[in-house]
């Protein structure tokens, strides 16, 4: 069982609640995931459709509820967000983002690092969203994050696990969960991270703009179980040669002189 | 009176509070979170709070995102 921040987890799957074509198609993928935990991002009210409401299509008995700092582009905008996430919410749990650079959102990790000291301070579960850097995990973790969120590949590109290599190695030295997040395109991508021992992933454009995005979410919840299944299985190492897996004894292969 | 509302300038009557603005706008008070001049303000002062010439309001919610 998934343990982060004292609260348990049955699904390793996280959702994103972003780019869904309606309330509705939303609640039936988050159904559909059976996920036990959804982000949600923070904007100014449309003034011209002040009613529309998010929070009346998430049942928070069934989901942690987790606020992002989307939208910040220092640590001081995402302080400032995550404030605002939690006097409007109620909870402590955060994914901070720090993207100073809308053409790539890749995170910044020096703002990120110090977001993350001050928001342990003031109390909050911070989930830190951060480029695939082994360094900089061990760093947050020890700033008190309560879990590490590397990415595959950027956010919302669909690129899949492009950081394999730095995601093993953190996933090595991690004292804390490892949730891969962001670039998750694919269920087959949702696998290999669980495959390679993260301890959750984070889907969100993979399912929402999916042709069936409730069909989709299904898709992902079989994969991250049948990921994690293997890697609680113990997976057999590679080779760059053969190594027959019918036995070499007692072949015709003599008579058949195959080899001749 | 002048007053910056979610980033624009909006013109208000004088005296108007917190709770009045959103009532005018027919925000539901349990959904949103009001920040006033970089200060977020309890919804318990929403009825006490005045707004003043230049104030800096923002009123926020959650919406979709990853």
């Amino acid at each position: 069982m998934l343990t982060i921040g004292g609260h348990t987890f049955n699904s390793r799957l996280f959702l994103g609640t972003g780019k869904f074509s309606s309330s509705a198609v939303m609640k039936q993928a988050i159904e559909a995931s059976g996920t036990e935990m959804v982000t949600v991002a923070l904007r100014r009210v449309d003034l011209d459709n002040p009613a529309d409401d998010i929070m009346s299509s998430l049942d928070r008995n069934r989901c942690v509820f987790l606020p992002n700092t989307s939208g910040a582009r220092n640590a001081e905008e995402a302080i400032r967000l995550a404030h605002l996430a939690r006097a409007a919410s109620g909870s402590i749990w955060l994914k901070l983002e720090v993207t100073p650079d809308p053409r790539t959102l890749l995170p910044d990790p020096i703002e990120t690092l110090k977001a993350t000291e001050e928001l342990v301070r003031a109390g909050f579960i911070v989930l830190p969203y951060m480029n695939a850097d082994p360094i900089l995990a061990l760093r947050l973790q020890d700033a008190g994050a309560a879990a590490v969120m590397p990415l595959g590949s950027p956010i919302g590109s669909n690129q899949g696990i492009l950081t394999a290599f730095q995601i093993e190695i953190i996933i090595d030295q991690a004292r804390v969960p490892v949730v891969v997040d962001a670039g998750i395109g694919a269920p087959s991508h949702a696998a290999l991270a669980m495959e390679m021992g993260a301890d959750a992933v984070l889907v969100n454009t993979a399912i929402s703009v999916a042709g069936d995005p409730v069909a989709m979410a299904r898709a992902f919840a079989q994969a991250v179980e049948a990921g994690r299944t293997a890697f609680v299985a113990g997976m057999g190492s590679r080779s760059k040669q053969a190594h027959a897996s019918s036995p070499l004894e007692g072949t015709l292969a003599t008579d058949l002189n195959f080899l001749a | 009176m002048l007053i910056y509302l979610n980033g624009s300038p909006k013109t208000i009557t004088d005296s108007k509070t917190v709770a009045g603005l959103l009532q005018d706008l027919a925000i539901p008070h349990a959904l949103v979170v009001v920040e006033l001049n970089k200060t977020i303000l309890h919804p318990d002062s929403h009825a006490a709070t005045v707004l003043k010439d230049n104030d800096q309001m923002e009123i926020i919610r959650f919406v979709g995102g990853g």
